[in-house]
């Protein structure tokens, strides 16, 4: 059997189409609401880091901490297997999201605060001295310069969600992966995981790239 | 005239550096004082702490009738108070207009359409009509601090405070803000203006006070300080930064 017939099989990859598309758009979906949930979750996480005074802001710093920590298969896997001996029963779906968004909340955070404190003091200075409140100060001066020079490693976060949001797999989600472990072994050939493989490399590269491209220009430009 | 801004025994330490020094005086509404002295002498500190960007170890300050240092008064201080800041700190992801515009709809509740026009009527004044629509990034130094004027203006404050509004410009358009700031204190709004200038300070102080080591060391009007200084510190330092 040439390598043709066993990993690039046309025929076979034809017939699992259209259970890999079925796959990718449960991937996407599941990709899309932890990065929205997780960059929710890391904003008002930094917030209290850095406004939630002596209380909160020690427990967000501890959620950082700890969420950085743990791996995000183990954290799924306790998710899904272990919350449901104290009656806290998850769909794969929402397992696998809340597994995604509750790490990738705690990057975020750690990616806004570089933001937030790259953001020249004498804008926080300026917006304070004509007298804008807190909330006006972060929404109208502070948060979109620091968005601004933080878009290129939340978008690399968000690229490191999507990829694992093959992790679910594991808890019987059927994404993308699991689309194609089983079309392999209902055909008795790779090539389906070869075709899974390609379609996440052509979703994502284009934003790898596009990272590379925007920091290099944010670097010639001096900030 | 009655007392805008009172300080009594204002002393503002940095860990064991003493910035300010047990620093009293007041200022009359409508007045023009200009803060001279040495670098690190607490001239920028002292204007900090009147609309607390720093806050003050010691002794009471009041603008307004208003307590600097009660949580509750900060904002109804802060919307009385413009302050041109040395860098400029324009906002520079909003344009100029916005600039001058945000804190009338953001503090004083103005409509966005109102705040433009008063926004618009103030760069016109500043000589700015032309570059309402431009980013802060667009324009030179003398520019954007016209700019800083402006929104300081629009709040309508009581006081203007000024932070070494000229020392990072180049020469060439150092003249073009202070011939700004002239014309605003001949409106007889209140200013207090740290710089290097004493030109500016000699024509357009009411009364000048000289600082050195966080103490205030002497004060009156300009032609006193300058002509006629008593305490030695200042004649030293008149005679370093006066041209030969």
């Amino acid at each position: 059997m040439s390598v043709f017939d066993t990993f690039l099989n046309w025929p076979v990859f034809i017939e699992a189409l259209p259970m890999l598309l079925r796959g990718l758009g449960i991937t996407l979906g599941l990709g899309l609401t932890a990065i929205g949930l997780g960059l929710a979750g890391g904003l008002v996480l930094v917030l209290l880091r850095l406004y939630g005074g002596r209380l909160l802001g020690p427990l967000a710093v501890a959620y950082i901490d700890v969420f950085r920590s743990v791996p995000v298969l183990v954290l799924l896997i306790v998710i899904y297997y272990a919350l449901p001996f104290v009656g806290l029963r998850l769909s794969p779906f929402w397992a696998a999201t809340s597994a995604l968004s509750l790490v990738s909340a705690a990057y975020s955070a750690e990616i806004l605060r570089a933001g937030i404190e790259g953001v020249p003091r004498g804008q926080f200075e300026a917006a304070r001295a004509l007298g804008l409140n807190a909330v006006r100060q972060m929404t109208d001066i502070i948060l979109p310069q620091a968005i601004k020079l933080v878009i290129p490693p939340l978008t690399s976060n968000a690229i490191n969600v999507m990829k694992d949001t093959a992790l679910a797999s594991v808890v019987a989600m059927p994404d993308l992966l699991k689309q194609a472990t089983q079309a392999q072994a209902l055909a008795a050939n790779p090539t389906p995981l070869i075709g899974a493989a390609v379609i996440y490399v052509l979703m994502l590269l284009p934003f790898v790239r596009g990272v590379g491209l925007l920091e290099a220009r944010l670097n010639r430009r001096g900030r | 005239m009655p007392t805008i801004v009172s300080l009594r025994g204002v002393t503002k330490r940095f860990g064991r550096f003493t910035a300010l020094d047990d620093v009293t005086f007041d200022v009359q509404s409508g007045e023009t004082l200009v803060v001279i002295g040495p670098s690190g002498s607490g001239k920028s500190t002292l204007i900090r702490c009147i609309n607390r960007l720093e806050a003050h170890d010691a002794g009471a300050i009041v603008v307004d009738g208003f307590t600097v240092g009660d949580t509750r008064q900060l904002t109804r201080i802060r919307a009385e108070t413009g302050m041109v800041f040395q860098n400029f700190n324009l906002f520079p992801h909003l344009s100029v207009l916005r600039n001058v515009a945000l804190a009338p709809v953001r503090v004083r509740g103005l409509s966005w359409r109102d705040a433009e026009d008063r926004a618009r009527k103030l760069l016109e004044r500043v000589g700015l009509a032309a570059h309402v629509t431009k980013y802060p990034a667009q324009l030179s130094g003398g520019q954007q601090q016209r700019v800083g004027i402006a929104r300081a203006l629009a709040m309508e404050p009581k006081l203007l405070l000024f932070d070494e509004p000229t020392s990072a410009l180049d020469p060439e358009m150092v003249g073009e803000v202070l011939d700004v700031m002239q014309a605003l204190a001949r409106t007889g709004v209140t200013m207090i203006v740290v710089t290097h200038e004493m030109g500016f300070a000699r024509r357009v102080a009411d009364r000048v006070v000289f600082m050195d080591h966080g103490r205030l060391v002497e004060e009156g009007p300009p032609s006193t300080l300058f002509d006629a200084p008593r305490d030695p510190r200042l004649r030293g330092f008149l005679q370093a930064v006066l041209p030969h």
